[in-house]
C-alpha cells in the first residue's frame, strides 16, 4: 500500500514480514501435508494446524500491505492460539499437530515471542503515528 | 551408512557457515554496515550446499528409509532452497539494518531446517 515511512513493512516491519512468511509457509505446508497423508488420524488437530497456517499467511499479507487493523485482528488471533494451543497440549501426543503446540516449543519458541513482537510493533507505529499528527 | 555420513557432515559444514554468517550479520547491523559482495558469495555458497543436501536427500528417500515421513522431508529439503533467494530479494527492498535483519532471520532459518532434517531423519 502506501510507502510512507512509518509504514507496517519498514524497518522492523521488513523482518516481521519475512518471518511471518516463513511461518506461513512453514505452518500451511505442514498441515497440507498431514492432511494428505493421514487425514484420519486427527482431523480435529490438522485441521488447526491448517488454520494457523491461514492466520500466518493473513498476518503476512497484512503487514506487508499496511493494514494495520487487519494485522492487530490477526496477530490477537494467533496469540490466543499458541496460548490455548500451548496449554491443551501435550508435548507427547500432539507434538506433531501444529506449529502452537506446546507454545511453539518444536520452533523455538519463536511462535509464541511473534504475535508479542507483532503487537508491540503495531503498538509503537500508532503511537509514532499520534505524535506526528499532533 | 556411508551416505548418511556423508548428509550429516554436510549440515554441520553448512549449519557451521550458517552460524558464523549470522554472527557476521549481527555484527553488521550493529555496526550499522551493509553486506559486502564477500558476505553474498558466503550465502551463495551456502545455497549451492543446499542444492547439494536435496540431491543427498533424494538419495536417502530413494533408498531403504524405513519410516521416514517422505513428504515432511522432501518438503523440508526443497523448502530450505527457497528461504535465502526470497530472504535476499526481500532484503534489497530495503538496504537498511532491517534488510540485513532479513538476510540473518534466513540464515538462522536455514540453520533451524538442518536440524529439523537431522530429527526427521534420526526419528524415522
Amino acid at each position: 500500500m502506501s510507502d510512507r515511512p512509518l509504514s507496517t513493512r519498514h524497518g522492523l516491519g521488513r523482518v516481521l514480514v519475512f518471518v511471518y512468511g516463513l511461518f506461513a509457509v512453514a505452518a500451511t505446508a505442514r498441515a497440507v501435508v498431514q492432511l494428505a497423508t493421514d487425514a484420519s488420524l486427527a482431523p480435529v488437530a490438522y485441521t488447526l494446524s491448517l488454520f494457523s497456517g491461514l492466520v500466518y499467511i493473513v498476518a503476512t499479507w497484512a503487514l506487508a500491505t499496511d493494514r494495520r487493523r487487519v494485522a492487530i485482528v490477526t496477530i490477537l488471533v494467533e496469540l490466543t492460539g499458541v496460548l490455548v494451543i500451548g496449554t491443551l497440549s501435550h508435548p507427547d501426543d500432539l507434538d506433531q499437530a501444529s506449529v502452537w503446540s506446546d507454545y511453539g516449543n518444536g520452533y523455538g519458541y519463536v511462535p509464541l515471542v511473534l504475535p508479542l513482537v507483532g503487537l508491540w510493533w503495531l503498538w509503537r507505529l500508532g503511537r509514532q503515528d499520534g505524535n506526528a499528527v499532533s | 551408512m556411508a551416505r548418511l555420513a556423508r548428509m550429516t557432515t554436510l549440515q554441520i559444514v553448512l549449519g557451521t557457515v550458517c552460524l558464523v554468517a549470522a554472527v557476521w550479520l549481527v555484527v553488521l547491523i550493529v555496526l550499522d554496515r551493509l553486506p559486502g559482495d564477500l558476505l553474498y558469495g558466503v550465502l551463495a555458497l551456502i545455497e549451492i550446499g543446499l542444492v547439494g543436501q536435496l540431491v543427498l536427500g533424494l538419495v536417502q528417500v530413494a533408498g531403504d528409509h524405513g519410516d521416514l515421513n517422505v513428504a515432511a522431508y522432501v518438503g523440508y529439503l526443497v523448502g530450505s532452497l527457497l528461504v535465502l533467494p526470497v530472504a535476499f530479494l526481500w532484503s534489497v527492498g530495503e538496504r537498511t539494518r532491517s534488510g540485513t535483519g532479513v538476510l540473518l532471520a534466513g540464515v538462522l532459518a536455514v540453520a533451524f531446517l538442518f536440524v529439523r532434517l537431522q530429527q526427521l531423519w534420526s526419528s524415522r
